[in-house]
């Protein structure tokens, strides 16, 4: 099973990456998803999370297939 | 509803035109029509800006963008929407957005197109990179809230 995971803005510089992959062999939550991938980053206070595009909390649930993007504050219009 | 991510400039008066021109079924109708246009500036908190690269989450983006506009036709009584947001490398004097609504009477115009705006200020998937007359690069950290005042 695996997710995959994208970074945008200045998270994207912050972790030095556009995405990952991962494997996972049962659901996680979004947290966990992130410590999964950035052990060594605590998670942004401001970091916004989406799951297969919608918005979501940290305790949300993610899946086989899922996509998992982390972002800042958005600043568009 | 009309909802375009642009990556070239667009003149927001010809669209507007434009779309009016095309929306026949409209004619008659409308007695309000309520436009927000969103225009960059050469300056910000206090630094001169020399451009600005507008970065987007492909397919999140229209997807929180149309049901922001869904969401105002369910609370007013909309005859048609149409939303421009730029994307990509943008200068000054540059249109950044436009929000155009049609209905029968103003409350519905002036409230959904400011609804519209004030919710993709805050919740669309957009981010502003601006480029300073120095060279410095840097992110935009947050967008403030653009009810200044309560009536």
């Amino acid at each position: 099973m695996s997710i995959k995971v994208l970074y945008f803005a200045s998270l994207k510089d912050r972790v030095g990456r556009s995405g990952d992959e991962l494997n996972i062999e049962a659901p996680l939550s979004v947290l966990e998803v992130w410590q999964r991938v950035n052990p060594n980053m605590n998670i942004p206070d401001t970091l916004l999370a989406a799951v297969n595009m919608e918005y979501v909390g940290l305790e949300a649930e993610v899946n086989d297939g899922d996509d998992v993007a982390f972002f800042p504050p958005v600043t568009g219009g | 509803m009309t909802i375009k991510l642009c990556a070239e400039i667009f003149d927001p008066w010809q669209e507007l035109a434009d779309f009016q021109g095309q929306a026949a079924g409209m004619a008659g109708k409308y007695g309000a029509t309520g436009i927000f246009v969103g225009t960059m500036r050469d300056f910000n908190q206090g630094d001169e800006v020399r451009g600005m690269h507008l970065e987007h989450y492909p397919g999140m983006t229209e997807k929180q963008l149309q049901r922001i506009v869904e969401q105002a036709q369910g609370q007013w009584q909309l005859l048609d929407v149409l939303l421009i947001h730029r994307i990509g490398q943008v200068s000054p004097n540059d249109t950044l957005v436009l929000v155009a609504v049609w209905s029968a009477h103003r409350g519905d115009a002036f409230d959904a197109s400011r609804f519209i705006m004030e919710n993709l200020k805050s919740q669309a998937p957009f981010w502003k990179r601006e480029t300073l007359e120095s060279g410095q690069i840097r992110w935009v950290k947050k967008n403030s809230n653009g009810y200044l005042k309560q009536p």
